[in-house]
């Protein structure tokens, strides 16, 4: 069980509270530079065209006008993974695609400007769904994707080798081991946004022409900073802002800050570009389209013994890190299923639609919510309880996998039966549970059911983090880590943790700005990492600065160094506290004390998260509720438990467990346009609306740093859409196998609309 | 037109503003929204623009005590009015928060903040209104306001809290 801590594990203050709540924090909307320009794009009518002529004559002339900047005069900046998107081109690739820039004085006059700008395209068929688009005579949206379909093998994440594909073991032979075979078809294909409430943006200044600084709405300035560097060629400050949610969404997307770099660029001056809500709807991140192809075998008692399958991801008209997001997935696959019989073949399609990219869940989500209810229908045919399917398929203490990084891990973590156990026990599954296609409760039209998914991501340690802890005589710490606020709290929770090292009141310990110029390398916040990675980076500094200081104060206090404890700012020897000094006389007023600490990638470990649904469908209307949640884990150890709390209710949000719903960009099929896009037409979660939502943390002890935590947040979605589908199933007795279900699917499916037979 | 016709005056949190009708950078454009002369002219960027069409509610402030959607008003139609915004709810002589804020913090009722100020100002509305709201009540009272962090469970929790304490 959990340890008793001075600060770790209880709930305390953020330290950017204050600031919050009295309207004080700093978000990029709220920062002006001196001589700042607003930059505006124009943005493509058509999913798929080419310039044919473009006159900015106009444009150039209006007043207050400073630059415009089409595909004639644009640097050659190309994006993407692999590279393939130019920052403007010559053709634009889905309704939204970017034309023209312009920077102006007031966004108001670049706006007027836009309209000023004559364009003549010349139309190209679009293509829109993913297994058209392979098709040998589809509409080619680059020259290099050969049937729109991405090439393999290029790096990720730094590394030479990737993970591209789950094969090993001989499926046929697992096939024929298996009691039960299933096949099917399942789509999560709705491309939901999102959708943070502040909406992408920057600002952009070059101090000469190898050095730019932004100041990015991001996630984390440091990941944004290793990806513009390499793709404008320049050394690049980023400096990071309060940021107004990002969900990964503000990780990596690299458009905004291209756009605004290259009007800086042009004008010599600072320029933000901000976009409006409905570029955020139109022409920023969606989630990816995931479909799947798979034949499953299963045993009696629940062992997989073969997955063979297709999966189509449809990243619409752009890469931004659907490799990456691939990888991830398949390494996921892994941990949910321990089979030794593997042929997955992932295959990434380019669309004539606004572009998928990074969102939380990383592909996982992406891919589980097609996955998992093909597994459905096999744990159906074994007549399985998901709970215990899941017990007995989730990674166990010495199972290997192939990660991401195409490397065999052997996973050292914990059995996280125990957590599905307890989140059974409080959901009260073992009552509700009546069998595959059986309500929970039937009350006149209202029809009761429920629904479990699972989910694991071993990139909780993934990739590198530094950190420096400085001691100052006057009994304060700073932390130096390159650490974004996105809403997570982790820049507090890192606090926390240098704060219980060095057993000081936690208003003693800060943390730097997130500025790239005077913090050490971080990666970023992506994949649940803070807590085990950015942490064992500071905890060792801390741990370093603390042997420092001691190694200064233990000749005045005639002991070893090894001896001596600190409090409050004071020094004396272990089991003896009658004797101390003062951080103050062991360093004297003009000395600090600077410790350091690094962490190495370890995908040793993974998280856990099980979500428990019940839902009410009627059936006369065809509406579905959400009654109540359970989301079920074991985190190690809570740092923060208000924090916590928070990232675990997140699964309701983001393009979370409602994208099994209601929320959908839907995609007009012959325009191309996103026809919902605004905050009103397209749906979200609203505080009426709210089930009953109940957490179950557990904290055993996990091999990872000194306070033996884990993160978990990244990962509260990923398992709640599939859940919510195998629920509707078990509430009305028959299967959908696309997202969202809505009440048209419903009523259609049970024989009830209009022109159809009555069920 | 009239001299007095091309000034307005607005009181926000307390200050008498008069404020010049025109298209000068200092100058209230007929087309300003409140949102936009309380963060550009007045530089109070407390307030929060989300999507600028009246669908978030993140811009929330109160005018005459009232919550209200200060990107869907034109300043020019809110002269004579007292305006509250998010900077006005710390007592300005001690600096002692509201106990919302204070309960918000407690709580920690919110996750990346960029929707909080226009939470807080609708939630000070409704305990104005009601200083002994049930669950449901807070419910009604912030049905509008876009949260994608999913802080709305701790945010009923502080703002149940903040009405415990000030009864």
């Amino acid at each position: 069980m959990a340890k008793e801590y001075r600060h770790i594990g209880k709930a305390t203050p953020r330290k950017d509270a204050r600031e919050i709540v009295t309207g004080r924090a700093k978000y990029l909307d709220d920062i002006k530079l001196p001589n700042m320009l607003y930059g505006k794009v124009l943005r493509s009518p058509y999913p798929h065209a080419n310039i044919k002529n473009i006159d900015t004559s106009k444009a150039e002339a209006y007043p207050g006008v400073e630059a415009v900047i089409t595909y004639k005069n644009v640097p050659e900046w190309i994006d993407g993974t692999p590279r393939h998107r130019r920052l403007l081109d010559r053709k634009v690739r889905f309704v939204g695609d970017a034309v023209a820039l312009v920077a102006a004085k007031t966004k108001e006059v670049a706006e007027e400007a836009l309209g000023l700008i004559d364009v003549e395209y010349d139309q190209l068929p679009a293509v829109f769904d993913v297994e058209e688009a392979i098709k040998p005579d589809a509409p080619q949206l680059y020259a290099q994707f050969a049937n729109n379909t991405l090439p393999r093998g290029c790096r990720l994440f730094g590394r030479p080798k990737a993970l591209q594909e789950v094969v090993m073991g001989d499926v046929e032979k697992g096939l024929r081991e298996a009691d039960f075979i299933a096949e099917g078809t399942c789509a999560y294909e709705n491309i939901t946004n999102p959708l943070p409430p502040e909406p992408p943006g920057v600002i952009a200044d070059w101090e000469d022409p190898d050095h730019l600084t932004i100041w990015p709405a991001s996630q984390s300035a440091a990941m944004i900073r290793s990806f513009v560097q390499p793709y404008l060629g320049v050394d690049v400050r980023a400096i990071g802002l309060q940021c107004g949610g990002s969900y990964g969404s503000k990780n990596c997307t690299l458009p905004p800050i291209g756009y605004a770099a290259a009007l800086a660029k042009a004008t010599c001056r600072p320029v933000k570009i901000y976009y409006t809500k409905e570029e955020h709807f139109s022409a920023y991140t969606l989630r990816l389209g995931s479909r799947i192809h798979a034949k499953v075998g299963i045993k009696k008692d629940g062992m997989i013994t073969a997955l063979e399958g297709e999966w189509l991801v449809n990243t619409g008209a752009a890469s931004e890190l659907t490799p990456g997001q691939v990888a991830v997935a398949c390494g996921e696959a892994q941990l949910l299923l321990r089979c030794s019989n593997w042929n997955l073949q992932p295959k990434v399609v380019c669309t004539n639609r606004n572009p998928s990219g990074v969102v939380r869940g990383f592909g996982g989500q992406e891919f589980k919510s097609a996955l998992m209810p093909i597994l459905a229908m096999a744990m159906e045919k074994a007549d399985l309880d998901p709970v215990e399917f899941f017990k007995k398929n989730f990674v166990k203490p010495g199972d290997g996998y192939y990660w991401r990084d195409g490397n065999w891990w052997v996973y050292r973590g914990i059995d996280y039966s125990r957590a599905m156990d307890k989140g059974a026990e409080v959901f009260r599954w073992k009552d509700k549970w009546k069998g595959w296609g059986k309500p929970t409760k039937i009350d006149g039209t209202k029809r009761r059911g429920v629904g479990v998914g699972a989910h694991g991501n071993a990139d909780i340690g993934e990739d590198e983090s530094e950190a420096y802890v400085r001691l100052d005589p006057n009994a304060t710490a700073v932390l130096l880590a390159c650490v974004s606020e996105s809403g997570m709290g982790e820049r507090s929770s890192l606090c926390k943790m240098v704060a219980e090292v060095l057993n000081l009141p936690l208003d003693r310990v800060n943390i730097t700005p997130p500025d790239t110029l005077v913090n050490p390398y971080e990666f970023g916040l992506a994949g649940s990492r803070g807590t085990y990675t950015v942490g064992s980076a500071a905890i060792e500094a801390a741990e370093d600065a603390k042997r420092k200081l001691f190694e200064l104060a233990a000749p005045m206090l005639g002991a070893k160094p090894e001896d001596l404890e600190t409090k409050d700012g004071q020094i004396y020897i272990r089991g003896n506290g009658q004797k101390r000094i003062s951080w103050m006389r062991a360093m004297g007023p003009t000395r600090t004390c600077t410790g350091y600490g690094r962490f190495e990638a370890d995908f040793s470990l993974c998280n856990f998260m099980m979500t428990f649904v019940e839902v009410e469908v009627d059936i006369e209307s065809g509406k579905t509720e959400l009654v109540r949640v359970v989301a079920a884990t074991d985190c190690g150890q809570i740092i923060d438990p208000l924090a916590l709390a928070g990232q675990l209710y997140g699964a309701l949000g983001s393009a979370g467990i409602d994208t099994a719903l209601f929320e959908e960009s839907v995609l007009d099929k012959t325009m191309g346009y996103i026809q919902n896009g605004n905050l009103i037409d397209y749906e979200w979660r609203k505080y009426r609306d709210l089930p009953e939502f109940e957490n179950v943390i557990l904290e055993t002890p996990i091999s990872s740093h000194r306070f033996k935590a884990i993160g978990v947040g990244e990962i509260s979605c990923a398992p709640g859409p599939s859940a919510v589908l195998m629920a509707i199933h078990n509430a009305i007795g028959k299967r959908i196998m696309d997202y969202p279900v809505t009440p048209e699917k419903i009523l259609k499916v049970l024989g009830k609309m209009k022109g159809q037979q009555s069920g | 037109m009239k001299k007095e016709e091309k000034t307005i005056s607005l009181t926000v949190n307390g200050q008498l503003y008069e404020l010049e009708i025109g298209n000068k950078p200092d100058e209230v454009d007929p087309s300003h929204t409140l949102a936009q002369t309380l963060r550009e002219t007045l530089g109070l960027t407390g307030t929060k623009v989300g999507c600028d069409y009246g669908a978030c509610a993140a811009c929330t402030v109160l005018i005459d005590g009232k919550a209200a959607l200060s990107c869907m008003m034109l300043t020019v139609k809110c002269d004579g009015k007292s305006i509250t915004t998010i900077e006005g709810l710390e007592d300005p002589k001690t600096g002692k928060l509201h106990p919302l804020q204070q309960a918000f913090i407690d709580n920690t009722a919110f996750q990346c903040g960029f929707c909080t100020p226009g939470v807080i100002m609708s939630a000070k509305a409704l305990l104005d209104e009601n200083p002994s709201p049930t669950e449901e009540d807070v419910k009604q009272a912030l049905v509008g306001h876009f949260c994608r962090c999913i802080s709305h469970y701790l945010v009923i929790k502080a703002v149940m809290e903040a009405a415990g304490k000030r009864r």
